[in-house]
């Protein structure tokens, strides 16, 4: 079913009317078939690349298109119910990007956005590391002082587009402990000493490749630091805000795509001489979905907003996050037990959706990392 | 070169499509218009002519206002102006006389190439692009599945039921292409702001010199007498397989001459 969404200008309704074509005719179709097979859809991001997708809430004097970021999660919402594989893989490239857009140097956005923003590109952001996930700051990969440049060792794990990405944002410590000690860098794909692990074997989102980074000596000249020495940590944090956004979006995208499931089931399906839709102890569940993620989908349009004023978002941002993601995880369970034993099988989405959801509850902080960012901004003196 | 690709704007084919009943002509109003989908190999094709040899890829439609978002699609995959001939007269055209008032506005505004999809998915008939060339006075090169310009000589190759002719001729001509001869790109988001700001021409029946008694509904040559609407689809046949199934289906079959 087509969302009704309240947009705020004729540009939003021509693109959002092209992502439904695109979302309708290059992804949906492909996305049974290959999360089943695990294959990466790469032709299906140079489409969208082509279209102009890749950039939309950066700048266009950089290749952007210079959308608002409310604009740009309808975007990720639409793509992520037609395959969450996709979904996602537009908001971490569109993270991916955010450092240099956001801090880094005049000549650095002249010389690298065009090509990561253009549609040719596909990025890749590298915090969690195997023994750092939840406490990020504990990250040991570690750049040193090289020449003129860095010599980058360490293992990045976890990270989505590892080995099909065009370039690494990468959060390496070059001093101290702690978050003060990291800093942020860009590392194009290809460098010497930069390898990657197997594809990690997934319960599901199984089409979005996620390895761990491997860097072996990997040299980086001085300009690949983006934003000062020891400012790294805050970049992350900072990118974060906007990438759980873009999370809270592909969970309602992919709560929506198990409601509308479910309630064309419901609709079909006859027991007891009616439909299943008549009963009400089945229809009020099905209220109770439709609800959700439309309440799921106003709380991550308000911290857009919020961003896109130039207020501060961050508190709300993790609340979307935390909420969009429970509420689709729900859904989903809920989806999955409208269609019974057919909801059980390979045959019908609601089981895709089901274990797609999982893992939206643990990416970018996981909920209970959101608790507690939630809880402290709240608290705070 | 200077390429003029038609477009029709015709009723979804997803959609119920009726008839007035009071003029017996197709409700255009009734069902959601999208832009005919030979047609956007039309453009695919007549963009990518335009890559390999330079020029210009103009839009050209006939249709009442509505097609405007039709002219607007063609526009965002590329193409750089439009003319759009509408004029409440126009009405009721069939292909005769349509064929006659797209002839008099393609000589006002000239082409070299003239490209236009093999059919539309509303009436069907196949047959402008012929009636075009023979208006035109120029050489017509229909059912295309490739395309070559070579400097003034254009060869295609035609489908045929025994695989396929080449046909040869010399610009100007007029083309028509059948599916597949290509893969329609996207719009991008750019092409679709871009195509806001490109020039859209509307031509008048005074504009573009059409006399008011050779089109719309008067000047057809045909007529639609009488209409009815299809019968619905009747239940199917179930065939109940008490160890003679195999049987009464091949019964079944043979009665409706299948087998
Ligand atoms: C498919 C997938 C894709 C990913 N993509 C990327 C990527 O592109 N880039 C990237 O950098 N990372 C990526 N990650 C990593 C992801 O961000 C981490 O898995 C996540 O941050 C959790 O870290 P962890 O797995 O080490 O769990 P841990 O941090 O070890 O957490 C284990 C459990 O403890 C809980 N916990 C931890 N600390 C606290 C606390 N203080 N209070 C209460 N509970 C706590 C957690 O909530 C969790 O339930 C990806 C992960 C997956 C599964």
């Amino acid at each position: 079913m087509t969302v009704e969404r309240a947009l705020p200008t004729q540009e939003a309704h021509d693109l959002l009317d092209l992502v439904r074509e695109l979302a309708g005719k290059e992804v949906a179709p492909r996305a049974a078939a290959q999360e089943a097979a695990g294959e990466f859809p790469r032709e299906v991001f140079r489409t969208l690349g082509a279209a102009g997708l890749l950039g939309l809430p950066y700048p266009e004097e950089h290749g952007g298109a210079g959308q608002l970021y409310e604009v740009y999660l309808h975007v990720v919402e639409e793509l992520a119910a037609s395959w969450l594989a996709v979904g996602l893989g537009l908001s971490v490239h569109t993270l991916s990007c955010f450092p240099v857009a956001a801090f880094g140097t005049a000549a650095q956005r002249e010389s690298l956005l065009p090509a990561m923003l253009g549609g040719e590109l596909l990025g890749a952001y590298c915090l969690s590391e195997p023994q750092s996930g939840s406490d990020a700051a504990a990250l040991r990969t570690r750049a040193v002082r090289d020449g003129d440049g860095y010599a980058v060792d360490g293992v990045k794990a976890w990270i989505t587009h590892g080995g099909v990405a065009d370039f690494y944002t990468l959060m390496a410590r070059t001093g101290e402990d702690g978050p003060r000690g990291i800093s942020c860098l860009h590392v194009p794909a290809g460098l010497d000493g930069l390898s990657f692990g197997a594809a990690e074997r997934k319960m599901g989102m199984r089409s979005s490749p996620t390895a761990q980074v491997r860097l072996d000596g990997v040299r980086l000249p001085h300009d690949a630091l983006i934003g000062a020495e020891g400012e790294g940590f805050r970049i992350a944090m900072a990118s974060l805000d906007g990438g759980r956004l873009g999370i809270a979006a592909c969970a309602v995208g992919v709560a929506q795509a198990a409601l509308d499931t479910a309630v064309g089931y419901a609709r079909e399906r006859r027991q007891f001489g009616s439909r299943i839709a008549d009963f009400q102890g089945l229809s009020f569940m099905l209220a109770d979905m439709a609800t959700q993620v439309a309440a799921a989908r106003a709380l991550y349009l308000e911290a857009a907003r919020l961003r896109d004023a130039g207020r501060p978002y961050a508190t709300k941002a993790a609340m979307a996050k935390l909420f969009a993601t429970d509420v689709c995880m729900k859904v989903t369970t809920d989806a999955v037990q409208v269609l019974g034993g057919y909801g059980y099988v390979e045959d019908f989405p609601a089981e895709r959706y089901m274990r797609e959801a999982k893992v939206l509850q643990i990416v970018e902080g996981t909920n209970q990392i959101q608790r507690l960012v939630i809880g402290r901004a709240i608290t705070k003196e | 070169m200077n390429i003029v690709v038609c477009v029709k704007q015709v009723p979804d084919t997803a959609t119920e499509r009726k008839l007035r009943s009071d003029d017996k002509t197709l409700d255009r109003e009734a069902a959601d218009g999208v832009v005919n989908e030979l047609d956007e190999y039309a453009v695919e094709e007549a963009l990518r002519l335009k890559e390999a040899h330079g020029g210009e890829v103009t839009v050209l439609t006939m249709g009442p206002d509505k097609a405007a978002d039709t002219i607007r699609k063609a526009l965002a995959m590329g193409a750089d102006k439009a003319v759009h001939v509408t004029d409440e007269a126009l009405h009721g055209s069939d292909a005769l006389s349509t064929s006659y008032a797209m002839a008099q506005t393609l000589k006002k505004i000239g082409f070299d190439l003239v490209i236009l999809g093999s059919e539309s998915t509303d009436a069907r008939t196949g047959v402008l692009a012929a009636m075009l060339a023979e208006r035109l006075g120029v050489p017509q090169l229909t059912l295309a599945n490739k395309v070559d310009v070579a400097g003034s000589s254009i060869t295609i190759q035609r489908v045929t039921d025994y695989g396929f002719d080449r046909v040869e001729a010399t610009l100007p001509a007029v083309v028509s292409v059948v599916e597949k001869i290509n893969e329609p790109r996207y719009p991008s988001f750019k092409g679709i702001m871009a195509a806001k700001k490109k020039p859209v021409a509307k031509f008048g029946l005074a504009e573009a010199e059409i006399a008011a008694d050779q089109v719309g509904l008067g000047g057809a040559w045909s007529e639609v007498a009488e209409f009815a609407a299809a019968p619905p689809r009747a239940a199917g046949t179930v065939v109940k397989d008490e160890g003679d199934g195999g049987a009464k289906t091949a019964e079944f079959l043979a009665a409706k001459k299948f087998i």
